[in-house]
């Protein structure tokens, strides 16, 4: 998978969770749950959608680091190399 | 026509997922009705087979109205007068009297050749704003497009979509703030509210909850959330004067511990249905139906039993940044639970001081109901329960 595919499964995934926001327009350094609103609910279904998407478990420990959008490209894509 | 909260005074039929001669059972879904908080399933709550269905889609009717009479054990229920549609206000009037034949023939081509599920207030607001709807993905229940739809995508259409969830409508705006409003104005005018506060070292619970999630898939995970509405229902065994409903001057106990939670829509407005029975669930199962009712919640497709059972109200607005909740009873309840946020605060303990995560739990009750002390033994109950999670 590149960087544009994992970049666009994450934006997919914020899609499923807050529909009317512009996922393009996301400032990939700011915080996600600021930036566009979400939850503790919605944050949870937008890990749930990472993980189902791309099949990589995420441990709780690290679900802060999937806290901007350069963070989750970082850490997923990590996650992919290492194939886990 | 069921009520579908203290705010609700009428309701439109969308459709009918039944027909004369349908044999249906205890909350079977058997109609879409949309409300000024949208689309919700209606289930029905007798078993039988259905005789006629006496109001059609589009009609609009009172809370009270008979929608279809039941049959199957030899009775026979007749419609109630309340059953006459009643003469929709100038905001509801029917479509077709106030569309211009041009646009009428535009959303009518539109609807037969994409079959869309479109209720009837939102197509004469679609018609009203010019927006049309096969371009629009509906949010109700099976993609049914609802008014909030039609407002969205006339949004989106005059200006540039933001990179941020749009502000909720203004104070001024919008059927669902008004129907807000006339609750939360009937509450605050006649119910005697007080308010009680304790704030609730949650050390030990988030503590369990770190060492419980780790051991979890993502997808069984637990959130804080969860362990409080377990705290409130079980505490509330012992309290059953907060919950239930305050009618005709006098306390009705619920049946059951049915807590309805505080969920904000992201179109703005608020909505808040109900988790059943959540003394009787543990944390997985709670955990499981609050994702699923506010998933539900924020799609519309929420189930009359869930908008008229609950019997107490949790509001958790610590993720807003807020420290202390003090609510507006949502009536008939009697009772209202409202969170903060978790914030490390300095805490004293056996002559030493450190810093622990606190947060402020409040207790909003209806005084002709219960009063502080009883409200008091309930908020120290909720304290006791999070200080031992594991048998939550």
């Amino acid at each position: 998978m590149t960087e544009t595919e994992l970049r666009q499964t994450i934006k997919q995934a914020l899609s499923n969770v807050a529909p009317e926001v512009d996922v393009d327009a996301i400032d990939p350094a700011k915080d996600l749950r600021e930036q566009i609103d979400i939850d503790s609910v919605d944050f949870l279904n937008f890990v749930i959608a990472l993980h189902k998407a791309l099949g990589i478990e995420i441990p709780d420990a690290d679900v802060p680091k999937l806290g901007t959008l350069s963070g989750c490209v970082s850490y997923l894509a990590a996650k992919i190399e290492k194939g886990q | 026509m069921p009520s579908l909260g203290a705010d609700m005074q009428f309701g439109t039929i969308v459709d009918w997922r039944v027909k004369p001669g349908d044999t249906v059972q205890r909350g079977d879904v058997v109609a879409l009705v949309e409300t000024e908080k949208g689309v919700i399933e209606v289930e029905i709550f007798e078993s039988g087979v259905i005789d006629s269905l006496v109001v059609q889609p589009g009609q609009k009717v009172p809370v009270g109205a008979t929608l279809a009479t039941l049959g199957g054990d030899g009775k026979k229920i007749e419609p109630q007068p309340a059953a006459k549609p009643v003469t929709p206000p100038a905001a509801a009037a029917p479509v077709k009297e106030e569309i211009a034949p041009a646009k009428v023939a535009t959303v009518r081509a539109a609807e037969e050749s994409a079959r869309l599920r479109v209720s009837p207030l939102a197509r004469k607001r679609a018609q009203e704003l010019a927006v049309d709807l096969s371009t629009i993905a509906g949010t109700g229940a099976d993609g049914s497009i609802a008014i909030a739809d039609v407002e969205r995508a006339a949004e989106s259409a005059k200006t540039p979509t933001p990179a941020v969830a749009p502000a909720a409508k203004g104070l001024d705006l919008g059927a669902m703030r008004r129907v807000i409003a006339a609750a939360m104005a009937r509450s605050k005018r006649e119910i005697p509210h007080y308010y009680l506060s304790t704030t609730i070292d949650l050390s030990k619970a988030l503590a369990w909850l770190a060492a419980e999630n780790a051991k979890r898939p993502v997808t069984k995970r637990l959130l804080y959330s969860a362990l409080l509405i377990r705290a409130v229902g079980v505490a509330l065994r012992s309290t059953p004067e907060l919950n239930g409903f305050w009618k005709n001057d006098e306390f009705k106990a619920g049946e059951g511990i049915h807590i309805g939670l505080a969920i904000s829509l992201r179109q703005g407005g608020l909505i808040n249905p109900a988790i059943h029975d959540v003394d009787k669930k543990n944390l997985d199962e709670l955990m499981e139906n609050m994702l699923d009712l506010v998933n539900r919640a924020r799609t519309g497709h929420l189930r009359s039993s869930e908008l008229s059972d609950g019997t107490i109200t949790v509001t958790n607005l610590g993720e807003q940044g807020v420290e202390t909740v003090f609510g507006v009873i949502y009536p008939p309840q009697v009772a209202l639970v409202g969170f903060g946020k978790i914030t490390e605060r300095p805490y004293a303990a056996n002559g030493m001081v450190g810093a622990r995560p606190m947060i402020d739990a409040t207790l909003a009750a209806d005084h002709r109901v219960s009063d502080g002390h009883r409200g008091g033994r309930f908020l120290l109950a909720i304290d006791r329960l999070l200080q031992e999670p594991e048998k939550l």
